[in-house]
């Protein structure tokens, strides 16, 4: 085990890697950990099996991030995929595997920057092949130049619709149709936030002009019902919601031919790591569901543990450095190393570009919330976990068998209990449960965390050992 | 589908190109790519996945090493084809 650490950083995405150079720059002993082979997270991800292509304003971010690291003191540890982190007397073990074989760090202090994951909405045929979640075309189309496919249908709601969409067109690609659960302008009603950032409001309207421009079918406050194929996707069926909202059985239905969808339901915080460590998190929809609770130096309920970027609360790619740089801050003040007053001083003016660059992002993840009619029309046979195979009707019978909470619907179905550790079904799950117990979410609850946050083969954590030295008991005599 | 199809070509200049074996098929590929982007570009869109007698696994959904679907063994080891990287002689097995 290596020497105590003043801080480790888990994730090098927008916050995480200026959380990590912030720490460097105050003198701190610091380790940033990634299981990606280079820092940028999923928004700044570097092109791979690429060697040139058009220049983004997010490559640029993203080079610039990889350019402070590189001229940091950070000890940057990439290819290593965390699978338990423990808390113990005032410090923490982040365990991990690497190709070289297991590894344990211990800290004083630990910061999470997990970021998000995508929402999902399980829909009739969603498991079928050429369904691609919309962040993962948004890699596909950045990080790989590659189309989803030439004739695409781009679904759900949220910001990366029309961000994949006019990828899709710019690429050279068709949009068979872009299907979005708002109605046509609802993003424009939180004008003064957007107002707050012109350059990426700027961007939106590129990417509207692009759709516009190539006549892509719009069709707003509608949803997919059905995805078609066999097994690969050939066919959507659409339909638009009233104005409650809700997917009737009268609602006129539209079938739109298609070779792949892009389906995704806005971005949730991911909250794996410190639900493992028992900190205390809250649901607010208008954050992205449940996150960890922060307060304004983004510590958490834990002494020690902090939270930056969009794992805190999704607040956008904007807002992350200064979440990351005011939790480098807070950690040389738990550690004794500056006062109070210092500390305070010094990130005022963070927390106010903090606050000021969430704006846009807390507007943009509004865009993306609403579904409870998708979630209420959603097919008993729809598949809800596709690791475990776990239909909604399962989850509505174990609910009226008396399962009220996240933790009791997946003992009694394992539901999330699959290899991606509910990260894919378990906002679905629960929203199931509500919507069938007539409870709220904070009701509902989140399933426990268990590691291994992420699935590790045996062999890599037991790493290379001698089999005859290992210890082995003496029977007991009788 | 050929297995240029999906691959933008407009202001991108990809890297070498390289083959690599999935279930003793031949596929072509650029070095660098992620495999799971490789399979679906190249026609590979389904395999068995852990379900035996379950509906086909994609060899891509997230990308991001999230929802395990494109697990499957590379050179031995089992991993998300979204997060190896391709190189010349690869040996993919989708089942075991």
């Amino acid at each position: 085990m290596s020497a105590l650490l003043d801080v480790i950083v888990l994730g090098a995405g927008p916050a995480g890697a200026a959380a990590a150079v912030e720490a460097s720059r105050r003198g701190l002993k610091v380790l940033l950990v990634d299981e990606a082979l280079s820092a940028g997270g999923q928004v700044y991800r570097v092109a791979t099996g690429i060697r040139a292509s058009k220049a983004t304003p997010e490559r640029a971010a993203g080079d610039a991030l990889r350019a402070a690291l590189a001229a940091s003191h950070v000890d940057a540890r990439f290819g290593h995929r965390v699978w338990q982190v423990e808390r113990n007397t005032a410090s923490f073990a982040v365990h991990a595997v690497h190709v070289s074989g297991p590894v344990t760090l211990t800290t004083r202090a630990l910061i999470v920057a997990g970021g998000a994951v995508e929402r999902h909405i399980p829909i009739d045929g969603w498991d079928r092949p050429g369904v691609i979640g919309l962040a993962g075309a948004t890699v596909l189309l950045k990080a790989q130049c590659m189309l989803p496919g030439r004739h695409v249908v781009v679904a759900g709601a949220g910001p990366l619709l029309l961000a994949v969409a006019a990828g899709i067109i710019h690429g050279g690609g068709r949009v068979a149709a872009v299907v979005d659960l708002q109605p046509r302008m609802r993003w424009l009603r939180d004008w003064r936030s957007l107002a707050s950032r012109p350059d990426l409001l700027a961007r939106g309207a590129r990417w509207m002009a692009t759709l516009l421009g190539s006549r892509t079918p719009m069709l707003h406050a509608s949803a997919v019902r059905r995805i078609e194929g066999n097994p690969v996707v050939s066919s959507v069926v659409v339909a638009s919601l009233d104005a409650a909202g809700r997917l009737g059985a009268g609602t006129r239905e539209r079938t739109i031919a298609c070779d792949s969808v892009c389906l995704g339901f806005g971005l949730q915080p991911a909250t794996d790591i410190t639900r493992l460590l028992g900190a205390a998190h809250a649901f607010d929809a208008a954050r992205g569901g449940w996150h960890v609770v922060t307060d304004q130096h983004q510590a958490t309920s834990i002494a020690g543990l902090f939270v930056c970027g969009d794992a805190a609360g999704i607040a956008g790619a904007a807002a992350a450095p200064w979440s990351g740089r005011v939790a480098a801050a807070a950690v040389d003040r738990h550690l004794g190393r500056v006062s109070v007053a210092e500390a305070l001083s010094a990130t005022t003016p963070l927390h106010a570009a903090r606050d000021r660059a969430a704006r846009f992002g807390r507007a943009m993840t509004q865009v993306a919330e609403g579904g409870d009619g998708v979630i209420a029309a959603m097919a008993p046979g729809t598949p809800v976990c596709l690791c475990e195979q776990v239909s909604r009707a399962t989850i509505d019978a174990a609910v009226d068998a008396g399962a009220t909470t996240m933790s009791e619907v997946k003992s009694a179905t394992r539901c999330g209990m699959g290899p991606c550790g509910g990260r894919l079904c378990e906002d679905a799950a629960a929203r199931l449960i509500a919507l069938r117990t007539g409870t709220s979410r904070d009701a509902v609850g989140m399933a426990t965390g268990r590691p291994p946050l992420r699935p590790v083969a045996l062999d890599q954590l037991a790493g290379d050992f001698d089999y005859d030295a290992l210890p082995i008991a003496q029977p007991v005599p009788l | 589908m050929t297995s240029t199809d999906l691959r933008i070509t407009d202001g991108v200049e990809r890297g070498p190109r390289v083959s690599f074996q999935c279930d003793g098929r031949e596929v072509e590929a650029h070095e660098g790519e992620s495999l799971a982007a490789a399979l679906w570009a190249g026609g590979i869109r389904t395999h068995a996945g852990l379900h035996e007698d379950g509906p086909p696994y994609r060899v891509l959904f997230c990308a991001m090493g999230v929802c395990q679907q494109c697990v499957v063994q590379v050179d031995g080891a089992r991993v998300e084809a979204c997060r190896v990287l391709v190189r010349a002689g690869l040996d993919v097995r989708t089942r075991t």
